[in-house]
């Protein structure tokens, strides 16, 4: 059996006890309802492609189905079970997801189709339209076969000369022996059956939340997999910064000493000739002070366009929004800026997204062909995004050459970022970041 | 003329205020952090207010924060804002209330005694000076823009050298033409930013504001 995590136990109120759990009763019902159709679509598919093919057709898209629902069963559970759910499927190789044509879908759907996982799902299909229809019903009626007690106890006159159904449980309501009416009979055992809801009903969904996660959660052995993976991509990324780092640090190291360092140099010789000849020849000493001004002034540049290139000003002053903002206005295309973000994210957040930007804004500038190029920043569920969208004429990707997309992948990496391009031929382009992140008010101090 | 110092770091306070002295201004107050700033600029209601953009207790720009609050209780205030570092964003939010008397120039530009102290007189009477590395980068991106596109290249420049805050006969000086032929080009630069007619000064705030709102 797999683990799972429960959430904290909310406080259940008498409202979702008595309504909102049979309502979800009812609505998993239709779930494992659905799931009954679409095994048998699964199913059709899959005995469709010995007979005449159209089966290759169909499976992508029931298996898409399948996945969609288990996803969807998923969230489920997590929202209305508190029983949190890993996806464990394999992760999709990149050329794969780009792979076009007959043999690229082929091949999409062979990869699919060797993940165990898949067949779990399909497995849980099968299974949930009993057992997660019988856990459901349940939840779904417990509460409302109580209530309908008392409408028989008082009601059944009526309602059993209409042809309805006299029996409720064990209690013949119409035939009362020597009571004549036993109809009140009905009434302790409809309260039961609504008190006796009102307990189970919330625990009854999550229960259903449980099995879902028998067959939707990874096996220990996917678990394992999925670890093996994070181990060697944590590898590959930590490298990759290490890397970042040391040449960011040689290049900051040569910069100094072929500008600032050897302007000062420049600075004290004509100081020092200065003084020496500032008796004797006072106009010559004005001129070389006059150099050693222009000097200063030329180092005071120098380290101004390497501390931009270390940490931003207005990043350090304003934060990520101001900081892109900033940018925006230095591009020279019109650039657009929309900003949802907390006061302050991680700092190294901060900074890697915003290089990041610089870097996909001078793309845009250098290979796009762009008019207008819209950047937007927002932070939900603890992920930073970032899209950048450009009018250009499209055609980018991380694999081309000189393109710099392959390189801020390897730099957000490092925060486990993901990034997504989506840039048909004649454009637009579409860029998206995602990176993990806290916010923090925390301010950066330095002087 | 009375002047409000801010600058935390105590030799470039000291210097400054020697410089300001020394050209017959008067530093009625220098001080090094962000509140006591805001208190001496609101106390003091100075001629003009010399300010560093980063300063104690956050070291971010509690000094540009500062000035921008000073000026929203005391309309108008001049201020000019010294900095590391020149961003064209500061300078539309220093310009953004349309009001004058806004400096924004690098550090460096201190190294040129009068000039700089005449960049500090000319905020004192309203005008602008803003750094010519601001309009570098203005100019080195074209004017693609809206609504500078309308703008010829020859009246681009007179813009620039308006936002830095020259005269007309400074700027005839400069380009080497007449002071008409310059009066000539910022009418025609008011028209197409479609400025309203008012007084010269406030005239060529708005333009410059433009000009960075591009």
């Amino acid at each position: 059996m797999s683990e799972y995590a429960v959430g904290p136990r909310r406080r259940t109120t008498l409202m979702a006890r008595l309504v909102i759990a049979p309502l979800r009763g009812w609505a998993l019902i239709g779930f494992g309802i659905w799931n009954a159709v679409l095994w048998s679509l699964v199913l059709t598919s899959v005995s469709l492609i010995s007979s005449m093919g159209i089966g290759l057709l169909l499976l992508p898209v029931t298996l898409a189905m399948l996945r969609g629902t288990a996803n969807a069963a998923r969230r489920l559970a997590k929202a209305w079970g508190g029983v949190e759910i890993e996806e464990p499927y394999r992760p999709q190789a990149p050329e794969l997801a780009e792979a076009t044509g007959f043999v690229g879908r082929l091949r999409r759907l062979l990869a699919q189709v060797s993940d165990p996982q898949t067949w779990r799902d399909f497995a849980w299909a099968i299974l949930d339209s009993v057992v997660g229809v019988t856990i459901a019903s349940f939840a779904a009626s417990m509460v409302i076969y109580g209530v309908y007690g008392f409408v028989l106890g008082i009601l059944w006159p009526t309602l059993t000369s209409a042809g309805m159904n006299d029996w409720y449980t064990f209690v013949h309501v119409s035939k009362s022996g020597a009571l004549t009416n036993l109809g009140w009979a009905t009434f302790p055992i409809g309260a039961a059956f609504i008190v006796g809801g009102a307990y189970a009903g919330p625990a009854l969904i999550r229960l259903h939340a449980r099995w879902t996660a028998v067959l939707l959660g990874p096996t220990p052995k996917a678990r394992e997999a999925a670890l093996n993976r994070r181990v060697a991509r944590l590898t590959e990324t930590r490298a990759d910064a290490v890397d970042t780092q040391a040449a960011e640090l040689r290049r900051i190291e040569r910069d100094l000493h072929d500008g600032a360092q050897a302007r000062l140099v420049a600075m004290g010789m004509n100081l020092g000739a200065a003084e020496a000849l500032i008796d004797r020849h006072p106009e010559a000493a004005k001129a070389l002070m006059a150099e050693a001004r222009e000097a200063s002034a030329k180092a005071l540049t120098e380290l101004r366009e390497l501390v931009r290139g270390i940490h931003p000003p207005v990043l350090a002053d304003r934060g990520l929004g101001d900081a892109v903002r900033a940018l925006a206005l230095d591009s020279p295309l019109r650039a657009d800026v929309t900003v949802d973000l907390p006061e302050r994210l991680e700092p190294a957040v901060e900074s890697a997204a915003y290089f990041a930007v610089s870097e996909l804004l001078t793309n845009v500038a250098k290979h796009a062909h762009a008019t207008e190029v819209r950047i937007d920043l927002w932070h939900r569920d603890g992920r930073l995004r970032v899209t950048c969208t450009d009018d250009g004429r499209g055609g980018a990707s991380t694999q081309s050459a000189g393109s710099g997309l392959a390189g801020i992948e390897r730099r957000i990496g490092t925060f486990d970022g993901v990034m997504a391009v989506r840039s048909p031929a004649g454009g637009p382009t579409e860029v998206t970041l995602e990176i993990p992140c806290a916010s923090s008010s925390a301010k950066t101090s330095t002087s | 003329m009375r002047v409000v110092l801010g600058e935390d770091l105590y030799l470039l306070r000291e210097g400054l205020a020697r410089l300001l002295t020394a050209h017959g201004l008067e530093v009625v107050a220098a001080v090094g952090d962000g509140p006591a700033l805001l208190d001496a600029m609101i106390e003091h209601k100075p001629d003009v207010a010399v300010v560093d953009v980063r300063m104690p207790p956050t070291f971010t720009d509690e000094g540009l924060r500062a000035a921008l609050d000073a000026r929203s209780r005391i309309p108008g205030l001049p201020v000019l804002v010294l900095s590391q570092y020149v961003e064209q964003l500061y300078a539309r939010e220093l310009l953004a209330d349309g009001a004058g008397g806004i400096g924004y120039l690098l550090k460096d530009r201190v190294f040129d005694a009068a000039q700089f102290v005449d960049a500090v007189r000319r905020v004192a009477a309203g005008g602008t000076a803003m750094d010519p590395e601001v309009i570098a980068k203005l100019l080195a991106h074209g004017s693609a823009r809206e609504p500078l596109g309308t703008l010829t290249p020859r009246e681009l420049e007179v813009l620039g050298l308006m936002a830095e805050g020259r005269s007309n006969a400074a700027i005839a000086a400069t380009l080497v033409v007449t002071e008409r032929a310059v009066a000539k080009h910022t009418s025609n630069i008011f028209a197409k930013l479609d400025l309203p007619p008012s007084d010269d000064d406030n005239r060529r705030v708005l333009a410059v504001l433009a000009y960075l709102n591009r």
